[in-house]
């Protein structure tokens, strides 16, 4: 036998390396654990497979410049990276948006959460074990929302559509009736998809009580979005802030009890009925013509490079799907940043891994991990 | 209608006639042996293909999506290429296996999946061998390939693969046991250990899962039958989102070809088997016996792959827990259940053995109600 050691030094615990080419670490991350038989006895997540030095690349060119490589950060929610950016830099230098871009804006980031969050349900019973069913009838809804952000921004997955003070281009002609349309079929969609997983007995006993965040540790450790409402803590930015124009729609913030993979998962079910709900009022109250995009915001738009915000700093944060996300910018008067900061909420859920994972089966892992909800873009920026 | 029924017989006969011509006695015999086997290593392989074939076509659909298509008509010859590019695939062997353990696991595997086929009768007069203890020789042979698949696993040295053969063999060994259990229902019964006589007891739309004990004994079968060959879901040891590929993570080409081979043909030969045990085999009406039997298998091959495209996976402790919590002391009580059966006079049999088979199923849904997940409420803040 060669001297590559199955055992680690102690004999009866086995390391394995899961990551970072693996089918469901959700992109190139990495975790290595210590295994007593299937059980997990020690977890350390790996990072930085995918660092690409965003924040120090947005300090070397203009602000406007920035806003398509925050598509890049979580590249399936584009439309709410570009939302905190925009919010950030307006609050830097005080431009004011438009009502029918505010509108516009919250249209974008409710869609996007529909299609971050039925993604998510989809990959993460891939990661129990359904061959792919889920994630297909995902796929799916998904392609009806990316076909209207095709025709919004032009492109389907890195938008690139907020401007400050406003957005990129108004909607297209039949825009309004391909939202409504999607909006119209997705809470069917939805009960079709809860038909075929919620009640699975399958999927209730690998996800109950399984991966459990206690209350405290999902505050101390900062852990925001559905996961920390799972755990049952009422925070929820959009109400928190009332940022943009949430404070005109009337949703509930749904909250788990237990704090488990399984109420990870219907938080986010429930999330997406809150979601519907938004939109429906949003469709109802939006104005039919307006302005897109303020006039200070225009005059930034027009030549990017010259555009110099006050020297201050300002912190813009929104509910992005996966929880707050926020960018904290630094002016010292010039055209480039002088500090450029993303909060990224999925690099900070997957901080609490190890606490969760501890004491589980290996299968588990991969479960509890795909309901944390990463990206890697995001984590390793 | 006649000649279709006993087709195959018949070529068969005329074979050995011709040769019988002017060849000794002794060679004849072994002239028969060789056919049967040149049949069976035949319809083995080629079912294995249509199978990949089909797996993808069915969830292709339940997926929305049109599966293969591009290779020949309805992309049935998409078996074909599949074999072509996996007899050119590099062979990629690990540095650190152990390259004995590492070759001989693929050759193996496929050697019980094929024995098996010796004693499924095919149709009326189809079985390779008549042997008298057909049924146990099917469950022992079967049993073979746990072995194989943990040489494979160990000889990779690769964690992965060890992870799915620890769990291969842990589940193989839980799963042997209810299943046997299900079957000594029909073997009491019958009174007999031969395949032929048990289809025999079966004629004439008496099958057995028409009975109290049947239907529920077919189901623990199926369910066992599931989780032997390896498939959703109870496809832990090769559970792709956990361990990679599990067991087979380090082979390549043919040798992953051999595996994926031996799956399939357990998979067949376990619907078979279920066809054969519980809903008479080749018995019924118009069509020919082997087309019944094929018709039978088939159907239980959807029903594998509809789980397959419906089921999430269990975890290893609740798949354990199903088997020695659940369906063991179920298929025990079936037992039980069929003894009463066939010790009551006729009519009052059914009655008395479906309240049985009625207050077990209550026994056993209550007592597992204990740690079965709850349906839960949320709150909603403002």
């Amino acid at each position: 036998m060669s001297d590559t050691a199955v055992h680690s030094q102690e004999p009866q615990l086995l390391e394995v390396s899961i990551g970072p080419q693996h089918p469901s670490t959700h992109g190139v991350f990495r975790m290595n654990v210590v295994l007593d038989g299937e059980t997990i006895v020690k977890l350390k997540p790996v990072m930085g497979y995918l660092h690409r030095n965003h924040e120090q690349l947005a300090e070397n060119m203009s602000y406007l410049a920035s806003m398509p490589y925050t598509d890049r950060l979580d590249y399936i929610c584009s439309m709410t990276n570009n939302f905190a950016y925009a919010m950030a830099v307006e609050k830097l230098a005080g431009i004011d948006v438009p009502e029918r871009a505010q509108y516009i804006r919250v249209l974008m980031a409710e869609l996007t959460r529909l299609i971050n969050h039925t993604l998510l349900v989809g990959f993460l019973l891939n990661d129990l074990g359904a061959f792919f069913t889920p994630t297909l009838y995902a796929f799916r809804e998904r392609e009806k929302i990316l076909d209207f952000f095709e025709a919004t921004a032009g492109s389907r997955m890195m938008c690139n559509y907020f401007r400050f003070g406003g957005v990129k281009a108004d909607l297209p002609a039949g825009g309004m009736e391909q939202v409504k349309e999607i909006v119209k079929n997705y809470s069917r969609f939805l009960d079709e998809f809860e038909r075929l997983l919620t009640s699975n007995e399958i999927l209730r006993s690998r996800c109950q009580n399984v991966g459990i965040l206690s209350k405290e540790l999902a505050v101390n450790a900062s852990i925001t979005g559905p996961i920390l409402r799972a755990s049952g803590v009422n925070y929820d930015i959009r109400k928190v802030d009332k940022y943009s124009i949430y404070d005109r729609f009337e949703f509930k913030v749904p909250l788990g009890k237990v704090g488990d993979v399984y109420d990870r998962y219907y938080v986010r079910i429930l999330e997406m009925r809150e979601s519907i709900k938004i939109l429906q009022q949003l469709l109802k109250q939006m104005p039919e013509k307006g302005e897109i995009l303020s006039a200070k915001g225009a005059a930034a738009a027009k030549s990017p490079r010259m555009w110099k915000p006050p020297a201050g700093d300002a912190y813009g944060r929104i509910e992005s799907p996966k929880g707050e996300l926020g960018f904290y910018l630094v002016s010292d008067g010039s055209p480039k940043p002088y500090r450029y900061h993303v909060r990224p909420p999925s690099f900070i859920n997957i901080t609490i891994l190890e606490d969760m994972c501890l004491g589980q089966k290996v299968a588990d892992a991969i479960v509890i991990l795909g309901s944390v909800d990463i990206v890697l873009g995001e984590v390793d920026r | 209608m006649e000649t279709s029924e006993s087709i195959f017989v018949v070529i068969k006969k005329a074979i050995l006639g011709f040769f019988h011509g002017f060849l000794p006695d002794w060679t004849v015999v072994i002239i028969s042996i060789l056919i049967s086997v040149t049949a069976i290593v035949i319809f083995g392989p080629v079912t294995m293909m249509f199978l990949t074939w089909l797996e993808r076509k069915v969830v292709g659909r339940i997926q929305n999506r049109y599966g293969p298509n591009r290779a020949g008509i309805f992309g049935l010859l998409q078996p074909i290429a599949d074999g072509v590019k996996m007899l050119t695939k590099e062979d990629i062997v690990p540095r650190a296996a152990d390259k004995v353990t590492h070759f001989l696991a693929p050759v193996i595997v496929v050697i019980p999946a094929l024995l098996v086929f010796s004693v499924l009768p095919f149709g009326r007069g189809m079985a390779a061998v008549n042997l008298n203890v057909g049924l146990l020789f099917f469950l022992a042979v079967s049993t073979m390939s746990t072995i194989a698949i943990f040489m494979g696993s160990w000889g990779s040295r690769n964690k992965f693969s060890l992870l799915g053969g620890m769990r291969a063999v842990a589940q193989m060994v839980s799963y042997e046991i209810p299943m046997v259990m299900s079957v000594v229902p029909v073997i009491l019964v019958t009174g007999s250990l031969s395949m032929v006589s048990i289809v025999e007891a079966q004629l004439g739309g008496k099958w057995f899962v028409l009975t109290p004990w049947g239907f529920f004994g077919a189901i623990v079968f199926f369910l066992c039958g599931v989780a032997e060959v390896n498939r959703t879901p109870f496809d832990l040891p090769e559970g792709e989102s956990e361990i990679i590929a599990g067991f087979h993570t380090e082979y390549s080409g043919m040798k992953f070809a051999l595996f994926y081979m031996a799956e399939f043909m357990s998979a067949f030969a376990i619907a078979g088997l279920t066809a054969t045990l519980f809903f008479g085999g080749w018995d019924g009406p118009l069509l020919p016996s082997w087309l019944w039997f094929l018709v039978k298998s088939y159907a239980m091959i959807f029903i594998m792959i509809w789980f397959r495209g419906t089921l999430p996976r269990f975890r290893i402790d609740q798949l354990m827990g199903f088997a020695w919590k659940l369906l063991l002391p179920f298929a025990l009580l079936n037992i039980f259940v069929a003894a009463l059966w066939q010790m009551l006079p006729a009519p009052k049999n059914l009655i008395v053995s479906g309240i049985a088979e009625a207050v077990i199923l209550v026994i056993v849904f209550f007592a597992s109600r204990k740690d079965s997940p709850k349906k839960r409420t949320y709150v909603f803040a403002d």
